[in-house]
């Protein structure tokens, strides 16, 4: 058994709403798990459960091989970052950390010991008797890992710590959190909606969508083979470029264009994914882009334009071609990179 | 610095009613200061005379009531304990009915929180003879429990601390509860203090509230010994003149005068966390 593990877990919240419907799950010790999503797919649900913050409608969690479901959140032994901090507001940083210590029946020398040691991993030291509220966002969520580390608990739980802070920030504290949990080793659950940050942290990546886990892997695996429309268009930035077709005898043929020798059975009308970053281009390629609007960020291009039929698609070129507004672009698939989905159900097919 | 006519205006109107709350008091002071006969003769004064020591040691010191065994220094003691009584335990009860009724969800919450609320609607002058009843059955009165205890259920409180409360993010309990905290010392390590500028604004309202009950206190105390200083105002300084002897109106200002001193001394001893309860709520 894993250190983490939910079996066939469900939420139904008193007014009905399924939050989470029989999701089953495994984590391992010392792994850093991302559960990415959309807003109100049930992230923050699950992660709740696990924390003991809400009821488990039906199913099982088992920590350290220990069931879950009727433990007190206070006796579970996880620690748990908030969006907005949730940090006592009338007590100081170092108190702030100490709490949790104090309410173990931890001794005097230890607790000091302990904060302070957490204090300097985190670069607080300086703020121990400041209150939270002189304090600047980026403290704020330092102090808040840094009263989740204090503990050392099982298992970390975040939920969309990093949403209040500015980009530059976000991008430096999510750097910060992987190294630390890299340092400390704790099994950590990271809830977010952005998918960069999911990439970027996960050790392995639980996508979402109303309320089921859509594709479970690691951030590459999901990246390079979604497994449904859903997680094609989720992961990957800027979005992957859907077109419709229809798929027959091995053939595709979509919007003005064949592909042949498709690796699939399948037979009906089907979703054709290609990701901006998988093309190039060619001379007489299969397809055509007329140029409305090019993005330079430097060390890329995104064009976006539109196909013969006025369909939007993007194009992701290097940032040292210059490309002119207006202008037509051919282009081919990358190394034959395409994603078929059935068109009514999202499942891959090729 | 431009001063505009409106802030002239709200100045006067400021100033105004300060007046309108200091004079009277200055005057009673003033006026505890002279003879009585002065008074009797000449009406209430604006100046200090030369009988203050005289007539406030005579007030504190002297024995009153029938059996002219009650000092006006007692009364005040026990008003002062009845309402340091009633505040402190309508504070704590209010915040701990107030914690139960927002933190416990039980399916009776709503309906005993209007229960709670539409007590207010039935003072304790509307109940008294129940209460008198209840009271005197439990064998309490003449004694500081039956003065305090059937005053100590407070709607109001509970009112004020169920939406401070309310205003407590929920991530906050949350936290403490992974923290490791328990129902107690939730209440205990966050809302007492977090709350602790609102318990100071309660603490005086309902210390106020306490000091001047009248009927109660008349109703319950045949014994001069747990008089209280209202109940003194109207009767500590009647009996002397019927016959004979002149009112002793100086005495009596400066009765009023010093009934009026610990009330004053709570607010001023209070009065930091008070105002800030007023006007800016912690975050
Ligand atoms: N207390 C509640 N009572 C009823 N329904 C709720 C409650 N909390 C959440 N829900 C519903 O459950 C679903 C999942 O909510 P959840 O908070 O888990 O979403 P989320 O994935 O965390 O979204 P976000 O990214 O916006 O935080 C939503 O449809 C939401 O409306
Ligand atoms: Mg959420």
């Amino acid at each position: 058994m894993s250190f983490l593990d939910l079996k066939n877990v469900t939420k139904i919240y008193p007014n009905g709403t399924k939050a989470v419907h029989e999701t089953s799950l495994s984590i391992n010790e010392g792994e850093f798990m991302v559960f990415v999503g959309p807003s109100g797919c049930g992230k923050s649900t699950l992660l709740r459960m696990v924390a003991g913050l809400e009821d488990i409608t039906e199913g099982d969690i088992n920590l350290d091989g220990k069931l879950m479901n009727e433990v007190d959140p206070s006796e579970r032994d996880v620690a748990m970052v908030f969006q907005n901090y949730a940090l006592y507001p009338h007590m100081n940083v170092y108190n702030n950390l100490a709490y949790g210590l104090k309410n173990r029946g931890i001794d005097k020398e230890t607790i000091e010991q302990k904060v302070n040691d957490a204090a300097k991993l985190l670069q607080i030291s300086d703020y121990l008797q400041r209150k939270p509220s002189m304090l600047s966002g980026g403290q704020r969520q330092r102090v808040a890992m840094g009263r989740a580390i204090v503990r050392n608990p099982k298992i970390f739980l975040f939920d969309e710590p990093l949403s209040n802070l500015d980009a530059k920030l976000r991008i430096q504290m999510r750097l910060e959190i992987k190294k630390l949990q890299q340092k400390v080793g704790v099994t950590s659950i990271f809830v977010t909606h952005d998918q960069v940050e999911a990439m970027t942290l996960a050790d392995r990546l639980a996508v979402i969508n109303n309320g089921i886990i859509e594709q479970l892997g690691t951030p590459i695996e999901i990246y390079d083979n979604p497994k449904s429309l859903f997680v094609a268009g989720f992961i990957g930035s800027p979005q992957m470029n859907f077109l419709d077709g229809n798929l027959k005898n091995k053939t595709l043929s979509a919007e003005g264009f064949e592909i042949k020798d498709i690796n699939s059975d399948y037979e009906g009308e089907v979703t054709l994914g290609i990701r901006p970053e998988h093309l190039i281009q060619t001379e007489n390629g299969l397809i055509n882009l007329k140029v409305d609007l090019v993005e330079q960020l430097g060390s890329d291009n995104l064009v976006y334009g539109q196909l013969k039929n006025k369909k939007d698609f993007c194009y992701r070129c290097p940032g040292n071609q210059t490309i002119e507004k207006g202008s037509n672009l051919s282009l081919n698939i990358e190394n034959n990179k395409h994603y078929i989905f059935d068109k009514s159900t999202g499942k891959r097919v090729n | 610095m431009k001063i505009k006519p409106l802030q002239i205006i709200a100045h006067i109107i400021l100033i105004l009613g300060v007046l309108l709350m200091v004079v009277p008091i200055w005057i009673s002071f003033a006026s505890s200061s002279h003879d009585s006969v002065t008074i009797l003769t000449e009406g209430m004064k604006f100046h200090i005379g030369d009988q203050l020591a005289r007539n406030y040691n005579e007030v504190l010191n002297e024995k009153g009531g029938w059996s002219e065994e009650v000092t006006a220094a007692k009364m005040f003691i026990n008003s002062f304990i009845m309402a340091l009584g009633i505040a402190t335990l309508k504070v704590a009860i209010s915040a701990m009915s107030a914690y139960a009724l927002v933190y416990y969800r039980f399916k009776l919450a709503v309906p005993i929180f209007w229960l709670i609320f539409i007590t207010l609607l039935v003072p304790l002058e509307v109940r008294i003879f129940p209460s008198y009843k209840i009271v005197s059955d439990l064998g309490l009165t003449n004694s500081y429990t039956g003065l305090i205890l059937p005053l100590v259920a407070s709607a109001t409180a509970t009112f004020f601390f169920r939406q401070f409360y309310k205003t407590i993010p929920d991530e906050l309990l949350e936290s403490a509860k992974l923290d490791g905290a328990n129902g107690w010392s939730f209440f205990i390590d966050f809302l007492v203090p977090l709350s602790k500028t609102m318990i100071a604004a309660m603490f005086i309202f309902m210390f106020v509230y306490g000091y001047s009950q009248y009927l109660w206190p008349l109703i319950m105390t045949t014994a001069e010994e747990y008089w209280t200083v209202v109940m003194g105002m109207k009767i500590i300084y009647t009996e002397s003149y019927e016959g004979v002897a002149l009112p002793r109106t100086a005495e009596r200002f400066a009765y009023i005068i010093l009934s009026m001193i610990p009330p004053v001394l709570v607010v001023v001893f209070l009065q930091k966390w008070f105002i800030k309860g007023l006007i800016q709520t912690e975050k």
